[in-house]
């Protein structure tokens, strides 16, 4: 694609009025804090958002890490690391149950709230609906900057279990009751997901109202670009999801707090008799339900998996279209995909309980609406073959990445099939088979589409382009590794490896996975050092990367129009929204694509003047 | 904004900002509610002997008084904004008034139901009703306070020289309070009413 930005031509003025207007606002004095701290722009924000995942995401990555080194060699102390950790956590530099444990659920907490939805959510859609709406900023500015704030005070909070007393939570990332019921480190970790539910829903309701309120003139819903349609439905999830998720912690934490007895099950005994310290009291007055807080949970936590990938959705949608130079495939039928995937979500959630002992009755209702979901998954996946078929496809890095999201994600979906029907997951429940489907959804599926995003978008974010080479060696060397190291832990899932075992051999059965163990554990040090060279690339290019002109994709939605690192305000020029986002090949234009806000009666003339120009 | 850009038009809705998103935050409200509501609907139906003797503990006449403190402070706020909308900044200043003090007094009588619960040695570990009922009455307090800052501030706004004359913002908060009054309405038959 780098050759696709340099063909262009390099017309260095803005023809229209509007040129002597621009960044009009962007230069009234703005303290150093209100600018890049405590900022409302939402361009700042989305960066925020970015920097703050791409953190977590180096964090949770490391944990990652320690557990493959565990499972690989198990004893052994860990390289490097080892030796500088506490004795609470290591022996000897090598893992202990305890912080075996500790570390599964952190992983998955770190990845799930704060990578893969802050960054699905937080980043992409505030950089991207203001810009591709046409629009200043969001609806409440300063809503939208509490909601990122929010987001490290929780992740420091749940951290910060690491250096309490028994550690932090242990419980896995949807820490069930009982065994969630005590402990501080679960009592923060409580604290940390009510915070950052509450950032989700502030960013959801910011999310919502802005593209219901402040579209451009002329657009209307069916105008809008995918990502932004992606967007907005993920909002609507976030914003009456994660208040059941927030009413399920807060009567948790009356559990952990007062040991009311609302989740934890009447005269409860455990081998240490020491969980409760009123022992055979707890509960006396009423049982409680663990079930119930799986239902509470799953409410939220079946919808929080089309969180994390139904924006990846939209904006691979946008990219593959633009890259194959060709309008997307059905796009309504698109919109009616998001829409139907969003509401099976809601009613699917038991899937995750077949072997709760709830009915197998209620379980088989849960197994059919799962099953359905496959249709307009399949909806989606068929219109982006579509919109590929017979395209001018180019190859550049967000094509890429967004491609390695199609094949990955249909992998993920095919093995959650599977998972769907009761009877079959009666057998691989709790085994390596669900650690490899949820890494192919959500690393393969949705990280690599966020990979696609931020390649997509990072001219218009920092007004430079990035390394190609280095990010097409980037998507290359993470796409063979992430296969090498997830693909064969079907294999071991379905011989009965354990989903959170610290040593799985002191099973006889298992002991022949271990060089299958080390192999993946392998590929995964690789995949993970690979990351280095997508951060590397971030931030080299900023400084020394080449000056990006305003539309370098020739891209036909409206953030595009705006100058390539814009201001305060986003805009240089009116927007008015004259056609879909997809209109790419038009018999009207003498060029393969015709933005939305090119005037009918001028296309020629204003595309060559606004949108090649480099400023 | 310049003259040249137009880009911060009227809402495509025709409801401002602050409203819709109002709006939305109570449909998120509704859901957090809700949760409550089910974990009490699945504890009271296993453990109804818990639930009945807890329901028997609590003292209905106050909460009673409660939910017409609270009603008459609905009606207030809206009285409240037409003032506003209508100019009449005394009339404004009166029924904020009132609404602030019903939302005082609505916490006080909050206050000497805990205490009095407290003095007879229950707490939210007492039970599974208990832990429930100060869970769900402890977060609409919170709300209630929640409500209050904001009342307090216009109120207080509207007694400086300036005044306060943004109704439509009323408005919105008062949307909040009513929900706020719903919850109760909710809460009290279901927690003090049901034996």
């Amino acid at each position: 694609m780098a050759a696709v930005a340099t063909t262009q031509h390099d017309h260095a003025h803005v023809a229209t009025h509007d040129a002597a207007h621009a960044h009009d606002h962007a230069h009234h004095s703005v303290s150093f804090i209100r600018k890049y701290i405590f900022s409302t722009d939402h361009k700042t924000i989305a960066k925020q958002f970015l920097s703050t995942s791409m953190f977590f995401l180096l964090v949770g990555g490391a944990f990652a890490l320690f557990i493959r080194w565990q499972l690989a060699y198990p004893g052994e102390p860990i390289p490097l690391v080892g030796k500088w950790l506490p004795d609470t956590l290591v022996s000897n530099g090598a893992v202990q149950p305890g912080f075996y444990t500790q570390l599964v659920t952190m992983h998955a907490t770190i990845m799930i709230f704060f990578v893969i939805i802050p960054m699905a959510t937080g980043a992409f859609a505030n950089f991207c609906i203001p810009l591709m709406i046409g629009t200043d900023d969001m609806a409440m500015p300063t809503v939208n900057m509490v909601s990122f704030w929010l987001v490290p005070i929780a992740g420091l909070t749940i951290m910060s279990g690491f250096f309490v007393e028994g550690g932090t939570a242990a419980a896995g990332w949807t820490n069930y009751p009982p065994l969630s019921a005590s402990g501080t480190g679960h009592t923060l970790w409580v604290i940390g997901v009510f915070l950052v539910g509450f950032s989700s829903i502030l960013g959801g309701m910011n999310y919502l109202a802005t593209t219901l309120n402040k579209r451009a003139k002329g657009m209307r819903m069916f105008d809008m670009p995918l990502t932004v349609w992606a967007l907005f439905i993920t909002s609507i999830l976030q914003v009456l999801g994660t208040p059941v998720l927030a009413s399920a912690v807060s009567l948790l934490f009356v559990d952990q707090v007062f040991h009311a007895g609302i989740f934890i099950p009447e005269n409860l005994l455990t081998s240490t008799g020491g969980l409760f310290p009123n022992g055979a009291n707890v509960g006396a007055g009423g049982g409680g339900q663990p079930v119930l807080f799986q239902h509470l949970f799953w409410f939220y936590s079946h919808p929080a998996v089309y969180i994390m990938i139904l924006p990846i959705m939209g904006v691979v949608s946008d990219i593959l279209a633009t890259f194959a130079r060709k309008a997307i495939f059905g796009y309504k039928a698109m919109v009616f995909a998001l829409m139907a995937i969003a509401f099976l979500g809601f009613v699917v959630w038991g899937h995750h309980m077949f072997l709760s002992g709830m009915s197998p009755l209620l379980g088989t209702t849960f197994m059919l609406s799962t099953i359905v979901i496959a249709v307009p998954s399949s909806i989606k996946i068929f219109n982006w073959l579509g919109t590929i078929w017979k395209g001018n496809i180019h190859f550049a890095t967000p094509n890429l990445n967004a491609l390695g999201f199609i094949s990955t994600f249909v992998c993920g979906g095919l093995s959650g099939i599977f998972m769907a029907i009761g009877p079959i997951d009666v057998y691989i429940h709790d085994t390596y088979f669900i650690v490899a489907h949820i890494h192919y959804v959500l690393f393969g599926g949705a990280l690599f589409g966020i990979f696609a995003g931020v390649y997509y978008w990072y001219p218009k974010m920092f007004g430079k382009m990035y390394n190609e080479t280095l990010g097409k060696f980037h998507f290359f060397l993470t796409f063979i590794t992430f296969n090498l190291c997830f693909f064969p832990m079907h294999m071991i899932g379905v011989g009965g490896h354990m989903r959170r075992i610290h040593d799985p051999y002191v099973y006889e059965f298992l002991k022949p996975f271990q060089p299958i163990n080390q192999f993946i554990t392998i590929f995964a040090i690789l995949m993970g050092f690979s990351q280095l060279i997508l951060i590397f690339n971030l931030l080299w290019s900023l400084k020394f990367g080449r000056t990006a002109p305003r539309n370098p994709w020739r891209a036909n939605s409206l953030e595009w129009a705006a100058p390539a690192h814009p201001g305060h305000g986003n805009f240089d020029r009116d927007i008015t929204v004259y056609r879909g986002p997809y209109e790419f090949a038009s018999p009207q234009s003498k060029r393969d694509y015709l933005p939305q806000w090119i005037r009918p009666a001028h296309v020629d003339a204003e595309q060559e003047a606004t949108v090649v120009g480099k400023h | 904004m310049s003259s040249a850009l137009s880009l911060a038009h009227e809402p495509v809705t025709g409801i401002r900002h602050g409203k819709l998103g109002m709006w939305i935050f109570l449909a998120s409200e509704v859901m957090f509610f809700s949760g409550f509501f089910t974990a009490f609907i699945i504890l009271r139906n296993t453990n109804l002997p818990v639930f009945a003797h807890g329901a028997s503990e609590l003292n209905w006449p106050l909460a009673a008084l409660n939910t017409v403190n609270l009603i008459v402070s609905s009606l207030t706020m809206a009285m409240a904004i037409l003032s506003l909308e209508h100019g009449n900044k005394s009339r404004f200043q009166l029924y904020m008034g009132i609404t602030f003090l019903c939302a005082c007094g609505f916490l006080v009588i909050k206050y000497i139901e805990y205490t009095a619960k407290f003095s007879h040695g229950i707490y939210p570990g007492t039970s599974s009703f208990f832990g429930m009922y100060f869970t769900m009455t402890g977060f609409h307090a919170i709300h209630v306070i929640g409500g209050m800052i904001p009342i307090g501030w216009m109120l207080a706004k509207s007694f400086t020289k300036r005044g306060y004359q943004d109704w439509e913002r009323v408005e919105i908060l008062g949307l909040y309070w009513h929900f706020v009054d719903l919850v109760w309405i909710f809460l009290f038959p279901v927690l003090y009413l049901i034996f």
